[in-house]
């Protein structure tokens, strides 16, 4: 996946754990936790999804890396680079 | 092989079903009654439907809310809000004698009713609420410390203590005569400062939606099905063996069934951790009317009652302790304009003492429940309007009734005063979840399934 596809993939999880949350105009730099009222449940949600949709294992200590959009995605961006994107 | 075997489909057990079979876990919820929600049922009697746990589920916060116990539960079991359409209380009442203290999902109903019943507490009560609104429930080393010596701390009138007191003991107390500090915030937030609910349908709806969640999600679900032993080698549990003798292998346990119980059902021999079991529990009287309450003049949610200046939080000696209650309409409630019409009813909640309906034979059983009832009554229609002419048909259920649905010893309502709130037990893969674990209540329960299926049964699986 591209880092363009990986941010729509998390976009669709975020969808997934906030329905009622309007992400059209999510500001890519700033933490989930302050714009979306995410807590630590959901955080543990994000990481669940991922291991669902893709098969990957996201090791607690590396949850940080899970704060914001952008960090997410350059996190994400090497573990995902050979996962084909999901139809 | 399951991944988790889940003992008790209360609401604690199918929502922590919920979350293991979302993320593609062999999961099955073993019931041991032929019906699911344990304390938290419905039934059928003489063609009307009857509700036992449900009065009014706490935490209401309306739809769009973004913080509190609810939003909180619906996105971890991804629930729409409009699925439970739970609609708010019209409003409710502590009274004792020559006060009446209402209030409803605004705090500044009850806010105006201390400061013009109250004057001089005023001040000091928005001060109680700055230091509850405070309070930090993930910390919890204040948790433990008398909720009356921290209150009065606040409040210096007596009378208003007790007040406070009463209907926050009523729905979610396991110790008697005193709250903890952390339990008494807790409750003092769902219920004043966030407030009271019902779906119209009442805890059928809620269990109905859990329950399909939870199959369209691929989990098993047995009733009929209770559990005999937790099998234990090398110091874990591999799995149950059911009182059909039938052996269900599981990877980890996660029971609902009570601290006690659960220890109870281990095989490996050792001591139960010594810990008082809960004793505190209810009868509760149900009146089917051929009237709506509010055309006899009562709008009242819930009313508290209490017939003396001070609030006895503790076993009876009696039968049943008629001194004090809770009197709960599923009529008043805010519902849609064009639901459906409930018929007229009146539930009344009173403590009552295990030990002494345990002991009865059936035919004693039988003419205690109806003397008891009518007691019950007499009491409670000091404070509301009487309704006894109206009544088209009554039930009744007592400890023992609990103890049939739910499993727990001396059917404590409220489970063990001392809860264990990291679910663990001796075995490295077996949990609690439910009363004895954590929070109570319906959203309580709920919850406490939800995090302790994340805390110990999601993360290595």
């Amino acid at each position: 996946m591209t880092a363009e596809e990986i941010r729509e993939e998390v976009l669709d999880i975020l969808e997934n754990i906030a329905p009622d949350e309007d992400l059209t105009n999510m500001d890519d730099s700033v933490n989930f936790r302050e714009q979306l009222e995410l807590d630590s449940m959901d955080f543990l949600d994000i990481v669940m999804e991922l291991r669902k949709r893709h098969r990957i294992q996201i090791p607690e200590d590396d949850y940080l890396n899970l704060a914001s959009m952008d960090s997410t995605v350059t996190y994400l961006t090497p573990i995902l680079k050979d996962v084909e994107k999901a139809k | 092989m399951y991944d988790t075997i889940i003992i008790g489909a209360g609401m604690s057990g199918l929502a922590a079903g919920i979350r293991l079979a979302y993320y593609d876990q062999r999961v099955c919820i073993l019931e041991r009654h032929t019906t699911i929600g344990g304390l938290n049922s419905f039934y059928r009697l003489r063609g009307r439907d009857y509700d036992v746990g449900l009065h009014a589920l706490t935490n209401f916060t309306p739809k769009g809310t973004k913080k509190g116990p609810l939003a909180r539960l619906l996105r971890q079991l991804k629930i729409p809000w409009d699925e439970l359409q739970i609609s708010p209380q019209l409003g409710s009442e502590v009274v004792f004698p020559g006060v009446r203290l209402r209030f409803d999902n605004d705090i500044d109903l009850l806010r105006s009713e201390i400061a013009s019943e109250f004057p001089e507490q005023a001040e000091n009560f928005d001060r109680l609420i700055e230091a509850i609104v405070e309070y930090d429930d993930l910390d919890q080393s204040h948790q433990e410390i008398s909720a009356r010596e921290r209150v009065a701390e606040f409040i210096n009138e007596p009378l208003l203590l007790e007040m406070l007191f009463c209907p926050l003991m009523f729905y979610g107390s396991a110790r008697e005569h005193d709250m903890d500090w952390g339990q008494f915030s807790i409750m003092f937030r769902s219920i004043f400062l966030e407030g009271l609910g019902r779906p119209h349908a009442g805890v059928r709806l809620i269990l109905k939606q859990l329950v399909r969640k939870f199959r369209g999600l691929g989990g098993e679900l047995k009733l009929r099905a209770g559990v005999k032993k937790i099998v234990v080698e090398n110091g874990q549990t591999t799995g149950v063996i059911l009182e059909n003798g039938e052996y269900l292998a599981g990877r980890r346990v996660l029971s609902s069934a009570g601290w006690h119980e659960t220890m109870r059902l281990c095989d490996d021999g050792q001591p139960v951790t010594p810990r008082s079991s809960g004793r505190l529990t209810f009868c509760e009287t149900i009146a089917s009317l051929d009237i709506e309450p509010q055309e006899l003049g009562h709008r009242s949610t819930i009313t508290f009652f209490n017939d003396s200046d001070t609030f006895h939080w503790t076993v009876p000696s009696e039968p049943c302790d008629v001194r004090s209650g809770v009197i709960c309409s599923p009529n008043n409630f805010d519902y849609a304009a064009d639901s459906e019409k409930i018929g007229g009813t009146m539930r009344i909640t009173a403590l009552a003492n295990f030990d002494y309906w345990q002991g009865l034979d059936e035919d004693t059983y039988r003419l205690e429940k109806l003397r008891w009832y009518d007691f019950i009554t007499e009491s409670a229609v000091r404070f509301v309007p009487d309704y006894r002419n109206r009544v088209l048909d009554t039930d009744m259920f007592t400890p023992t009734t609990i103890v049939r649905f739910t499993g727990h010893d001396s059917g404590a309502i409220y489970g063990a005063p001392e809860k264990q709130l990291d679910g663990r037990t001796h075995l490295p893969n077996l949990f609690v979840c439910g009363t004895d674990q954590g929070f109570v209540g319906i959203i309580g329960s709920i919850l406490s399934g939800i995090s302790m299926a994340n805390q110990h049964c999601l993360r290595d699986y």
